[in-house]
């Protein structure tokens, strides 16, 4: 080791001797490291190591991840990552397709989740069920109560104490391409009608029970929110007579329309704007015959393991400026109003986002005894299964 | 003697105690928990609670559809897995020079580096209206339709299971000893008639697990279905995940397992006991 080529890295005939001396056992493997350099190397790339693993160094407390469960195409990618650059925190998203799905996998227990996003309807289910926990907000400082309207921000509080705080608000109609639907469905019963008639084998119905038996429910004048089993049993009816025309039942319905496939679906008026923003021929329509307003929340789950990086992210999603950030892509409307005015006037003024009051009329919010209703429940899982 | 016999059952004792452990935790124990939430009741806000009813298998028939879809799809998932598998192992073991056949085996595993989440995902959009009807179209053909059909799942089943298909063939037809072949041909048997009365049942066993493997996974698939059959085309395993995870009836779910399992074990030892029996005193199968 001692000799000329000291400093000089070592050569490939030196190399291969040397490795050769070390399968025979000639030298120590110690010996072995240190003059083919390799040593040295491993110590450098260990010690290089913790910068390849994002975070550690500048995360401070906040630990290195996150777990965030959503609904699909619901936000935008960049701000995500602006908080793991700011932070040092991985985002892991998972989306969902229901409430109850998510109702289902908090039961369980055991998630891991640190965010959720929770409706409007489940939030006195989960505090009754004690799985999720009450905020402290002085912890999420760019909340700003005042600036977001009760009506939207009502259900986040329960028995007088903050359990969430709002994240965007919006309505559930449905989109249709008109270039192959010429007939302008208006209603819940038009869709039906439309799905059982001209449009046979292109429509799409949510895999969740809320919406899909919600618009079969409105299609024959009840309630969206009805728990009466004779109610339930005609949309259970109604359902089965129109699935053998269905395209598909499922929540993540923008491929299933983009690709043509699908002419009709039951949809949340954001994926609304974002197939109007690629496809024009994508039109919104609130059903005149009734159907969903709803607003999503940001919830902690009970046992969530990163806290702090759960009260971060929140906090760093409710400044008015991510928010309207998202919304330029997401296209939902913000419920705060900061945000609102930081929108570009073509979205603040989007019929889709924003619609006329009047046409809100007949719109009912989720109702709590939705989520947990046992006929509800087997109503859409024997639909599935017919 | 006697103490060597005695160390050796200690031995063995100790061997297998790992394995029973594993099994007595991970599926006897749960499936006990299965049979008993079978006779529960469902929970107010879902779950399961406490009691003693038949009712959950009394609301059986109301999933008679998915039963029927699996038992019709996962048969057949199978037998077309088979056709496409065997001339594939068929060329990989017999006809392939020994320099290419290691690359060739290795292509065949290499769609396993990715999820089959993934893959499956992708075929939504080869499958869907842009994709392959597109195609069609172009030439000619339209209004076809593909995605969220039968047909489509089949195509899904066929290219997820694929290489659990072609392995133990494979592995049968490379045991095959070449010199039968030859001595079938010199006798006068034709090239057809070798392949069925030599070849073929020579490689019975390697047909025999393959079967066994790709039907056993396909009775409880959900995955393929649920992404290629756009919730249209129902198996069993999509109504189980329906139940547990959606309307959070875990009874009834529980009820579906037993009724799973039990079909299974029915059609399993009816299928063991036929492939068994026409196994001519060679026993090579990897059962």
């Amino acid at each position: 080791m001692s000799k000329s080529n000291d400093n000089r890295p070592i050569t490939a005939k030196r190399f291969m001797k040397e490795l050769r001396r070390y399968e025979k056992g000639s030298v120590s493997r110690r010996h072995f490291l240190g003059v083919t350099g390799l040593g040295t190397a491993m110590a450098v790339m260990g010690a290089a190591m913790p910068s390849l693993w994002p975070g550690k160094a500048q995360a401070g407390d906040l630990g290195d991840r996150l777990i965030f469960s959503t609904w699909p195409n619901y936000h935008d990618q960049a701000n995500l990552d602006e908080f793991t650059a700011k932070t040092g925190v991985n985002i892991q998203v998972n989306a969902f397709g229901s409430n109850e799905e998510m109702l289902a996998k908090l039961q369980a227990g055991g998630t891991g989740w640190d965010v959720f996003v929770p409706t409007n309807y489940t939030i006195s289910n989960y505090v009754a069920l004690d799985l999720i926990q009450e905020l402290d907000l002085s912890r999420i400082p760019y909340y700003d109560a005042a600036a977001n309207n009760p009506k939207f921000a009502g259900p986040a509080t329960v028995n007088g104490k903050v359990y969430c705080v709002p994240k965007n608000w919006g309505t559930t109609g449905f989109v249709l391409n008109s270039k192959e639907i010429m007939s302008s469905p208006k209603s819940w019963k038009d869709f039906f009608d439309v799905t059982m008639g001209a449009g046979s084998g292109h429509t799409i119905v949510h895999d969740y029970q809320l919406t899909t038996i919600g618009a079969a429910l409105c299609a024959l004048g009840y309630s969206f929110n009805s728990i009466d089993p004779k109610e339930l049993a005609e949309a259970e009816a109604l359902l089965i007579k129109s699935k053998p025309h269905l395209f598909a039942i499922t929540s993540d319905y923008q491929p299933g329309m983009r690709s043509g496939d699908g002419w009709m679906s039951i949809c949340w008026n954001g994926d609304a704007t974002q197939l109007h923003n690629d496809l024009p021929e994508m039109e919104y329509v609130i059903a005149a015959d009734g159907g969903e307003i709803w607003t999503d929340f940001y919830a902690v789950p009970k046992d969530a393991p990163h806290l702090d990086a759960a009260y971060a992210f929140i906090n760093f999603m409710q400044d008015p400026k991510v928010q309207a950030r998202e919304a330029a892509v997401h296209g939902y409307a913000p419920t705060d109003s900061r945000a609102i005015a930081l929108q570009p006037p073509s979205l603040a003024s989007d019929p889709i986002l924003h619609p006329a009051e009047n046409l809100m009329n007949g719109l009912e919010f989720g109702a709590a005894q939705t989520l947990t209703d046992p006929v509800r429940a087997e109503v859409m899982a024997r639909f599935k299964s017919a | 003697m006697r103490e060597d016999r005695k160390s050796g059952r200690w031995l063995t004792a100790a061997l297998l105690a790992p394995t029973s452990l594993w099994f007595l935790v991970m599926l006897i124990f749960p499936l006990i928990v299965i049979l008993v939430f079978s006779f529960g009741e469902r929970a107010a806000v879902g779950g399961y609670a406490g009691g003693f009813t038949l009712e959950q298998y009394a609301n059986l028939p109301s999933r008679l559809k998915a039963f029927q879809n699996t038992l019709v799809i996962a048969p057949a998932g199978t037998l077309l897995s088979l056709l496409v598998a065997y001339p594939l192992a068929y060329f990989l073991a017999l006809r392939v020079g020994r320099q290419y056949k290691l690359i060739l085996l290795v292509l065949v595993i290499v769609p396993f580096w990715t999820s089959l989440l993934v893959r499956t995902y992708a075929w939504i959009f080869i499958l869907g209206g842009r994709g392959i009807p597109a195609l069609l179209e172009f030439i000619g053909i339209e209004g076809v339709r593909l995605i969220n059909t039968p047909g489509a799942v089949l195509i899904g089943i066929v290219y997820g299971y694929l290489p659990l298909m072609v392995f133990p063939i494979f592995v049968s037809l490379e045991k095959l000893d070449k010199t039968l072949l030859e001595a079938s041909s010199d006798l006068g048997g034709s090239p057809f008639k070798t392949f069925i009365q030599v070849t073929l049942p020579l490689s019975m066993p390697g047909i025999a697990t393959g079967c066994m493997l790709v039907f056993i996974l396909l009775m409880g698939e959900f995955l393929i279905p649920a992404f290629l059959g756009g919730g249209k085309v129902f198996f069993i395993g999509n109504a189980l995940v329906d139940l547990f995870l959606q309307s959070r009836n875990w009874p009834f779910g529980a009820a579906v397992s037993v009724t799973l399992v039990v079909i299974m074990l029915i059609t399993v030892s009816l299928y063991m006991r036929m492939t068994l029996r026409s196994k001519t005193g060679r026993d090579e199968s990897l059962m």
